[in-house]
């Protein structure tokens, strides 16, 4: 046998030894994305944090210099406060009901058979397909004072009501173009999902709630963490919405920054509240993160 | 009456028929095996056994009760499942536990039965780990102690140990079956491996195309395969075609291509077309004289334990199986003739079907 063998010995003398190569080709393939993440993401973060820090005054605007002022000022004006707390308020509230929402839908979804499990895909994913802004007049126009949602109303005889500019409209507004990020990630771990340890459930005595509290919940969490993260994030941040059915008197974060930019054309202050969000948004998505996965880290893997 | 019943079982999907007309009893504590080919229909009838699947037509009955019906959650059927189903998120523990939970056992009994379940199974010292923690061997003795804590009337198993090495395999083939006699329970097994089937069940249920083509013991089916689909897909067979030259009241003679062959089936009548089956280790080497064929030693194969030849002769090429006594065995290219009893040979009426070779096929 071993004289047919190929000869495993070094076939050319001059590769004898193996060179250990330092691997350039990773870093040579990243780069791009690592050049074009820095230009536009990290180069804009970092003018803003320095934005923040200039000294302002209205007479002649922006004066460089350093100064801590502005972050005194949002974190002691209880103006800020509130804007803060409404807006993690109302991304809460998008993100929960899109829990309550997309979860069993992406749960429904993944129990149909094609064509209509492709079908469905799509109408959940077509909204995303249309700007948020012209989402958002839509809205505005099913809510507005001659919208059909309140001619309806009156013919009710309920009468009148005021839906637009509230936080209700934001929330829901939000949830509407929010659903699709916790549907998708929430639907691919449970594709991952083995369908026998249902069966398994279900053969142990368990009836379906049982079997989904138990056994289906618990494995698609991390799923639903990372939906629930995509939600709150993109909630907190959110402009579009807010700006156009909040009105003028129901602000939020951005709103507030976009305000302090172009209206009071105050840019230290805009960046400084655009830095503080950014900050309290990682704070409480890392807590939850930490929270929710840890917990969970050693069971599923 | 049997304990379980599969009578006139049908499920079609669409104008498929997956299974059709499977009869099937079951005694308590027997253990049979479904074995066939992929797609012929034994898992489905498994599932409709478990409830996963609604029959088309017939009933299943369990201890003479009507189940063909009945929802899977209210069966309370112990299930092992190809890929073991276990709930990852759970410790071992709770794993097994969780059927005892279903069925509102007292928390104070549950500790007891699952640890008595586990020590069936040896895994004692790894309640506390999570199924991803363990090995693939481990996971199935999880699956086996889960679905057996909770005392089901009928253990259903599909391919259990199709996801283990071959090693490992043969291990657990032997111990699936001692706790089976330990514990008593019923038992139907799914599998395609015929030497899984063979070496742990009682009796074995062979499945082609959604139909039962023989149940039998295993040694019956292997010695007494009743088609000639069945001597192909159970072991090696050496499978020759012919015509029936003379017939007397208990056997006939077979002509080979010329040869003269005796059997000893009756009821043959002169001039019919036969298919002879006949198993590799029943053949023997002889001296080229003695042989009632000869042919030469196209190849050899030596397997340990025995040698395969393929001996090249006028009827092609015929496969002998010889125990490996010690002594040398036949050279490549050397003359041998091949001798065998009359009472070895088996006897299908009708051509030999052009079909590929369905032992081969299988793979999973």
């Amino acid at each position: 046998m071993s004289a047919s063998l190929p000869d495993t010995a070094p076939a050319s003398p001059g590769d004898e030894t193996p060179v250990r190569r330092f691997p350039i080709a990773p870093l040579f393939l990243s780069a791009p994305a690592v050049l074009l993440f820095a230009a536009l993401v990290l180069t804009p973060l970092f003018l803003t944090a320095l934005l923040s820090f200039n000294q302002f005054d209205y007479a002649t605007g922006r004066t460089g210099g350093f100064t801590l002022e502005h972050y005194l000022a949002v974190v002691t004006d209880e103006y800020y406060l509130e804007i803060f707390l409404r807006t993690f308020r109302i991304s809460a509230l998008a993100t929960a009901i899109c829990v309550v929402i997309g979860v069993p839908e992406a749960y429904i979804l993944s129990r149909m058979t094609n064509p209509w499990r492709s079908i469905f895909l799509l109408v959940i994913l077509a909204p995303l397909l249309v700007s948020v802004v012209v989402r958002a007049f839509g809205w505005s126009m099913l809510l507005g004072p001659e919208g059909p949602v309140n001619g309806a109303l009156i013919a009710l005889g309920i009468g009148r009501m005021k839906l637009l500019y509230s936080e209700g409209t934001v929330v829901v507004a939000l949830v509407h173009v929010m659903l699709p990020f916790m549907v998708i990630p929430v639907w691919t771990s449970l594709q991952k999902l083995d369908p026998a340890v249902e069966q398994a459930a279900l053969s142990f005595g368990a009836s379906r709630a049982t079997a989904i509290v138990r056994v289906v919940a618990p494995q698609i969490l991390p799923g639903i963490l990372s939906g629930s993260l995509i939600v709150f994030g993109l909630s907190a941040s959110a402009f579009a919405i807010p700006g156009l059915l909040g009105g003028r008197r129901l602000k939020m974060v951005a709103t507030v920054v976009y305000d302090q930019y172009l209206s009071d054309l105050n840019w230290p202050m805009g960046a400084a509240v655009a830095v503080i969000l950014l900050a309290a948004n990682l704070i409480i998505m890392l807590t939850y993160h930490r929270m929710v996965e840890g917990h969970y880290r050693r069971r599923l893997g | 009456m049997s304990f379980l019943e599969l009578k006139n079982i049908t499920k079609r999907y669409g104008p498929l028929t997956a299974v059709g007309d499977v009869s099937l009893s079951v005694e308590k504590g027997e253990f049979v095996s479904l074995l066939g080919p992929s797609g012929c229909g034994k898992t489905t009838t498994l599932q409709m056994i478990a409830g996963f699947v609604e029959p088309s037509a017939g009933t299943i009955r369990l201890d003479g009760r009507d189940i063909t019906r009945a929802k899977a959650n209210s069966r309370g059927l112990g299930i092992v499942f190809q890929s073991y189903a276990l709930f990852p998120h759970m410790t071992v523990f709770d794993n097994v536990s969780f059927g005892l939970e279903m069925q509102r056992v007292p928390r104070g009994e549950r500790k007891p039965r699952v640890e008595e379940a586990l020590s069936l199974v040896h895994l004692s010292p790894y309640a506390k780990r999570y199924p991803r923690e363990l090995s693939g061997g481990q996971r199935q003795r999880v699956a086996l102690a889960r679905a057996l804590v909770i005392r089901p009337p009928v253990l259903l198993l599909d391919e259990p140990l199709s996801n283990l090495d071959a090693k490992l395999r043969e291990a657990m083939q032997f111990e699936l079956r001692e706790i089976q006699r330990k514990v008593g329970t019923t038992t139907v097994m799914v599998t395609h491996d015929q030497a899984e089937a063979f070496s742990i069940s009682d009796r074995v249920v062979v499945m082609e195309a959604g139909r039962i083509t023989q149940i039998d013991q295993p040694y019956r089916i292997y010695e007494h395969p009743e088609t000639e689909f069945i001597s192909r897909f159970v072991g090696k067979t050496n499978l020759l075609p012919g015509k029936v030259a003379s017939a007397t009241g208990a056997g006939a003679t077979v002509s080979l291509a010329g040869i003269a062959v005796p059997v000893e089936t009756a009821g043959l009548s002169v001039g019919d077309t036969v298919t002879l089956c006949i198993r590799p280790e029943k053949l023997h080497l002889t001296a080229p004289s003695n042989g009632l064929l000869t042919g030469r030693v196209a190849d050899r194969f030596f397997l340990g334990s025995q040698w395969l030849y393929h001996i090249d002769g006028p009827l092609g090429t015929i496969m002998v199986v010889t125990p490996n006594d010690g002594s040398t065995p036949a050279e490549q290219g050397a003359p041998v003739g091949l001798e065998w009893s009359p009472s070895v040979v088996r006897v299908h009426r009708g051509a030999m079907a052009e079909a590929p070779d369905v032992a081969l096929e299988v793979t999973g």
